[in-house]
């Protein structure tokens, strides 16, 4: 099945040159001029991404996020979250490496095939890092006003981590 | 209201590091946290490049436009605003592409791809668009076809099914997508009677 992953690049990136080709571009004088394109953007979004880093970081290291987890965990175990995967739960939308970090300590301690072990398995491959994805696109066309994309991303995670937990009680009992 | 939230993360996290006493945890994350914003991009530079590049060929070929074609069904639902044969719709298109295979690394450049051509359908710069607000709720809950790094932990965890999240993964992910797609529509129907 990982083979998939790895031909998926090459397949690709083949087809579009061959393509490319056959309709007469010229391939790597407008591969040059494209790729320029990628340069200015990543420069335009350092600024943004500088800001968000800093804010996530101030908020984990003062430990302010563990005292919002301290106060949703009523809520929790009326939603029947294993108390153990409800950190991620609220870190998971806002940072990746953290709550990958996160997901390795929960498997290593309760063990990947556990009940917590597969409902964090489950939540972290089911949703991605909603702050960073919101700062590196909106930031890279500097879009000051979201509007309510924070709102329906929220809720959409929000679902994702209750159906964790409602699929991995359908699939595996427990 | 990212202003808002923005200036409240930081604020109650430099008042509750003082109470907790961790304020010089947090003044070594600030710094630290500045440094990793720029070695993100680095590491992104180069893979931006490349997938602009290979993009741009796409687009001349063609190839965007035949391929947007294909889906163009369930596209006009989720963007009704975007004018069909926009080169938005190809981005958008090849990122989700990206995205379910997995490859990070490209569904980044592309969608930050999209997100500039739909820029150009923006009348209002600053302000997010509907279709902006749909694409990016489609990423925060993309779906993958096989969630490779979950299984490596598992794998390395010593798990016997590393792959058996695979179908709870899926069904997640499928509720998330149905859930944002569904609130999006909503808020942005609001929104536009408000006006």
């Amino acid at each position: 099945m990982k083979s998939i992953s790895a031909y998926a690049i090459p397949v690709i990136i083949l087809v579009v040159l061959i393509a490319g080709m056959y309709k007469g571009v010229k391939v790597y004088d407008i591969f040059i001029e494209g790729a320029k394109e990628g340069l200015t953007t990543v420069i335009r979004i350092l600024p943004s991404l500088v800001g968000l880093l800093v804010a996530v970081s101030v908020f984990r290291a003062s430990g302010a996020l563990d005292l919002i987890i301290y106060a949703f965990k009523p809520l929790a175990t009326a939603l029947s979250i294993p108390p153990d995967a409800l950190p991620l739960a609220f870190l998971r939308p806002i940072s990746g490496s953290a709550s990958l970090a996160m997901v390795s300590d929960i498997i290593k301690t309760h063990g990947p095939d556990s009940f917590v072990g597969r409902v964090v398995s489950t939540m972290m491959g089911s949703t991605e890092t909603i702050f960073y994805t919101l700062t590196v696109y909106f930031g890279a066309v500097g879009i000051k006003n979201i509007r309510y994309t924070l709102a329906a991303a929220l809720i959409a995670d929000f679902a994702s981590v209750i159906a964790s937990v409602w699929a991995c009680r359908l699939f595996f009992g427990g | 209201m990212l202003n808002y939230i923005w200036f409240g993360m930081i604020v109650i996290g430099f008042a509750v590091g003082m109470m907790n006493g961790r304020i010089e945890e947090v003044s070594q994350a600030v710094i630290d946290s500045a440094s990793t914003a720029v070695e993100l991009c680095i590491g992104l530079l180069g893979v931006m490049c490349l997938w602009t590049g290979l993009m741009a060929v796409a687009e001349k070929s063609g190839l965007v436009k035949a391929l947007a074609k294909i889906v163009r069904p369930a596209l006009k639902f989720l963007f009704p605003d975007i004018p069909k044969d926009h080169p938005a719709l190809g981005a958008i298109v090849l990122n989700m592409v990206a995205n379910f295979f997995g490859l990070g690394n490209a569904a980044t450049p592309l969608g930050i791809k999209a997100m500039t051509e739909l820029q150009k359908l923006n009348p209002d710069k600053n302000t997010a668009t509907n279709a902006m607000s749909m694409f990016l709720v489609l990423n925060t809950a993309a779906i993958q076809l096989i969630p490779v790094t979950i299984i490596a932990v598992r794998t390395a965890a010593g798990s016997k099914g590393p792959a058996d999240i695979i179908g709870t993964i899926w069904m997640a992910s499928s509720c998330a997508t149905a859930a944002g797609i569904i609130t999006a529509k909503i808020l942005a129907v609001g929104k536009r009677r408000l006006r």
